[in-house]
């Protein structure tokens, strides 16, 4: 079953899991949107500086980044992905940046 | 979506082969991941994982796994153990998965608190096989298991 919701005048449509269905429906507005609804406001640059390598990582290797990936490739340390986006920053950051959720295991 | 959680996991490290180490490091990183509160243990061989001169040199012992295929006939030839070490490394790395050292410092970087066991230290201490100042850094302290008993309280412990 999926769900459509109204994310920031945009009809989005979301899987099962919770997560966006098609990475393509994404803008700056939607994340903005999905990031309020998980607690974290406003997005700083710092945050946009992940979100941003997410979506430009995807765009490339077709799957949402490890945080490893994220921290080595992103260069965002480990200990501040877990300030910019508290308890999961591997899961939260996949929502935000409207990719499917991450199924790496580190 | 994303219900901050208050389960808290406690992992007790007591080997230290490298095939051994692996899984308490990926689940302590795995529940950090999910928000889960983490408290790593490590007692006897364990403390191999946390010891900064043998860490990133841990073994895989080919002998008595019959998973492997190799008869223990061959799995004990000198060199053997070097070679299927360097062979499990090799994989390791091609996951993307960090060497000992450097998961460690993930771990904590991401919140996960480590304890020496204190009856391990000093009896590694009194056969010479390693000193306190040998534990990685981000040990917070060498403890009892008394302690560990307080600490772990109301957590899933795994034993590893």
């Amino acid at each position: 079953m999926t769900t459509v919701r109204d994310i920031a005048g945009n009809e989005i449509e979301f899987g099962d899991d919770g997560y966006m269905l098609n990475p393509d429906d994404w803008n700056q507005d939607v994340a903005a949107e999905l990031a309020k609804e998980i607690g974290i406001d406003p997005l700083t640059d710092r945050h946009w500086d992940v979100i941003n390598f997410c979506r430009e990582d995807y765009e490339e290797q077709g799957d949402a980044p490890t945080l490893r990936r994220i921290s080595k490739v992103g260069g965002v340390p480990t200990k501040e992905l877990y300030k910019l986006f508290p308890k999961g920053p591997a899961k939260k950051v996949a929502y935000v940046s409207g990719l499917k959720k991450p199924s790496g295991c580190i | 979506m994303f219900e901050e959680t208050d389960r808290k996991l406690c992992i007790i490290c007591s080997k230290g082969t490298l095939d051994m180490a692996y899984p308490g490091l990926v689940l302590a990183n795995a529940a950090l991941m999910e928000g889960i509160d983490v408290t790593m243990f490590f007692t006897f061989w364990g403390l191999d994982m946390i010891n900064k001169k043998k860490m990133n040199d841990l073994k895989f012992v080919p002998i008595g796994n019959p998973t492997m295929g190799i008869p223990n006939a061959v799995g004990g030839l000198p060199g053997m153990t070097n070679i299927a070490t360097k062979m499990m490394k090799k994989e390791i790395a091609q996951l993307d998965f960090p060497e000992v050292g450097e998961f460690l410092d993930v771990i904590v970087d991401s919140g996960g608190k480590m304890y020496a066991c204190k009856m391990s230290v000093d009896m590694f201490e009194d056969m010479n096989m390693m000193e306190e100042e040998d534990l990685y850094d981000g040990i917070e302290a060498v403890v009892g298991a008394t302690d560990f008993m307080e600490m772990s309280e109301g957590a899933q412990i795994i034993f590893i």
